[in-house]
């Protein structure tokens, strides 16, 4: 119990209040987010899952950095951001967040260890340091023999874990995963999961993103998301309204 | 992100499309081919021409003498005294020239007989091949001798010497002293077909009194005006301030108007060049705006991960600047190749010089930066989430 209030008592992560986030399509109002509030705490593994259309992916986007929301607060690390400027966002992105996509979203032309220096060239660490850092990530996720190699040239699996490493690089505080099995076989998908919960081991903070509640099976919290409402599942930690 | 790594990254974008990146080149390519090749024609031929008008000499005057009056002519001593009154003149030589026909035993031509004085040949850059030149001495005590052009000795003489030989002109004896050197011909004819009499001898057979023409050559061509001026006076003050009497005619003024002929073409040229660089450049407009279409998603994942607006500018446009800027290399290079091609074909002059060629290169550099101005900043203002969700 020690342990759980000093984290509590900690910033959390993530610290999502009454964030809406709204669309006008036709005259017509969408609230695809509606009054979310959320907290994650280093170190967490928070699945989030929902059916399409849910708002599931606008809330990955406000997460993600790559949208603004409507109305709300939004802490991350510290740090307010939901009214900062496009360039400002990018450079939280670039440290603060890891991408692991869905459809991997490798750049074709470059090779696995281009791929994975990438965040690392747009935050500005010289060549060296880079490939160093670039070379740890890829033996993370088990590619080093493979550093060369385009995505054209790996398996899926393959693919998906380059990515992992391309999140992994920049060191970033927090994982986003959008639907990281989605386009991977059962047994690889399987594989994946296996490493995103090792990497949850080693003290990554992991925001999963699915619709497959096997999946999200394996996160330690479960919030589910309905018509731009979240709700926490029984089963993980009831810390969703805690701390704030 | 540095300019370094920008620029690696349009590097290996170029190379993964070659066929497309020669192709967009294509336009610059041309126009800077163009450029080299034709300003380098361009300049040979001018510098060919100047050339030869430079060998008449640009430091060489020409003083022709109307007269006022019953007084057309000058007397050959005032003329050669001038040289001595006026600052910057090396040499001076009178000039009286008729057509007429020289005779060897049965053999006549019909050349032109100079009189003149030693200076001559200095002036007009004649050298003598055997024998001598015409001599002050000549001059002096109205001597009877000769010096020949190289066609009238093989016309007259064949191949035999024509060296103490003595020549009939309009009846009186002349003896031969000196063949000159093959000259060649020049605008004012062949250089080679002349007789060269001394100029007091010749005003006695031509039965004429003083000279019409002064050659005078200038001791560099920076003193050319000063003479001119020093000349006008001392002529003015001959002719009593009558400035009809004399015309002082300059060779570089015929070089500026031919340098001012070439200068023309070359801007039409540059013009022409002006409008193929534009026509490059809105190719690479073209396809820089197709390959960001294309490219929406990486832009995309680029920005997700971190890219900000500017480092997705300066992505494209260095593209689009390494795509011109290289263009304008391969011109440089064809246009290099084209011109020296065209000038061993066709026997012509070519001049390189490194002002058009740089001019050229950054140019199409420029090209580039401009034209791919629009696409880059059309990437840089793409929605992340957008960008990532296109197919």
């Amino acid at each position: 119990m020690a342990a759980e209030s000093l984290i509590i008592a900690a910033e959390p992560l993530i610290r999502i209040q009454q964030l809406s986030k709204q669309y006008k399509m036709g005259g017509e109002t969408l609230k695809a987010l509606d009054e979310v509030s959320l907290v994650v705490n280093k170190g967490d593994f928070i699945a989030i899952i929902g059916p399409s259309g849910s708002g599931k992916s606008t809330l990955m986007n406000v997460i993600g950095c790559l949208d603004a929301p409507t109305s709300g607060q939004y802490w991350l690390d510290g740090e307010e951001i939901s009214r900062l400027k496009e360039n400002k966002l990018a450079e939280i992105r670039n440290r603060k967040i890891g991408f692991i996509f869905q459809g991997f979203n490798l750049l074709s032309r470059l090779t696995a260890i281009e791929n994975v220096e990438l965040p690392l060239i747009y935050r500005g660490v010289p060549s060296k340091l880079r490939r160093e850092h670039a070379l740890e990530a890829l033996r993370k996720v088990g590619l080093e023999e493979r550093i060369h190699h385009r995505p054209v040239e790996l398996s899926g699996g393959q693919q998906q874990r380059v990515a992992i490493a391309r999140a992994l690089a920049g060191n970033p505080p927090i994982l986003l995963a959008d639907e990281p099995t989605g386009a991977l076989d059962t047994r690889t998908g399987k594989e994946v999961m296996g490493f995103i919960k090792e990497l949850n081991g080693l003290g990554h903070t992991i925001v999963l993103i699915t619709h497959d509640p096997v999946i999200s099976e394996q996160a330690k919290r479960v919030v589910r998301i309905m018509d731009g409402k979240l709700n926490e599942e029984a089963g993980g930690r009831n810390e969703l309204h805690t701390g704030v | 992100m540095n300019f370094i790594q920008a620029f690696k990254m349009a590097i290996k974008s170029i190379l993964s499309n070659k066929l497309r990146s020669l192709l967009t080149m294509l336009g610059i390519i041309i126009g800077v081919t163009a450029v080299i090749a034709l300003v380098a024609l361009g300049q040979g031929a001018t510098k060919s021409v100047t050339e030869q008008v430079e060998s008449l000499g640009t430091n060489l005057l020409t003083v022709n003498i109307v007269g006022r009056g019953t007084t057309s002519t000058m007397k050959a001593e005032e003329a050669v005294a001038i040289g001595d009154t006026v600052d910057g003149i090396r040499y001076v030589a009178p000039f009286n020239s008729q057509n007429s026909s020289v005779k060897f035993g049965t053999t006549s031509v019909n050349v032109s007989v100079v009189g003149t004085n030693a200076d001559y040949a200095l002036v007009k850059d004649y050298k003598v091949s055997s024998g001598r030149f015409l001599a002050q001495i000549d001059l002096d005590v109205y001597q009877k001798v000769a010096v020949i052009g190289s066609s009238t000795a093989t016309e007259l003489f064949g191949f035999s010497s024509p060296i103490g030989e003595y020549v009939l002109i309009q009846g009186t004896r002349y003896k031969v002293v000196g063949v000159l050197e093959e000259k060649g011909s020049s605008t004012t004819g062949s250089n080679d077909e002349v007789v060269m009499i001394p100029e007091t001898s010749a005003e006695r057979l031509f039965k004429s009194k003083g000279v019409r023409t002064i050659y005078v050559q200038v001791e560099t061509t920076d003193k050319i005006d000063s003479v001119v001026a020093g000349l006008e006076n001392v002529l003015s003050d001959h002719f009593r301030g009558n400035t009809n009497s004399y015309r002082v005619f300059n060779q570089s003024d015929a070089l500026s108007t031919l340098t001012s002929v070439s200068d023309t073409l070359t801007l039409a040229l540059a013009g022409i060049a002006g409008i193929s660089l534009l026509v490059g450049g809105i190719g690479i407009m073209n396809i820089m705006l197709v390959s960001v279409t294309e490219r929406t998603r990486e832009i995309g994942i680029r920005k997700a991960i971190g890219a900000k607006k500017r480092d997705i500018l300066i992505q494209f446009l260095i593209e689009a600047m390494v795509l011109s800027g290289l263009g304008g290399l391969l011109g440089i290079g064809i246009g290099v190749g084209a011109a020296q091609g065209a000038s061993s074909a066709f026997d012509m002059d070519i001049v390189f010089s490194a002002n058009v060629i740089g001019v050229a290169f950054f140019f199409s550099v420029a090209i580039g930066v401009l034209f791919g101005m629009f696409p880059a900043n059309k990437a840089a203002k793409l929605k992340p989430i957008e960008a990532l969700r296109f197919e």
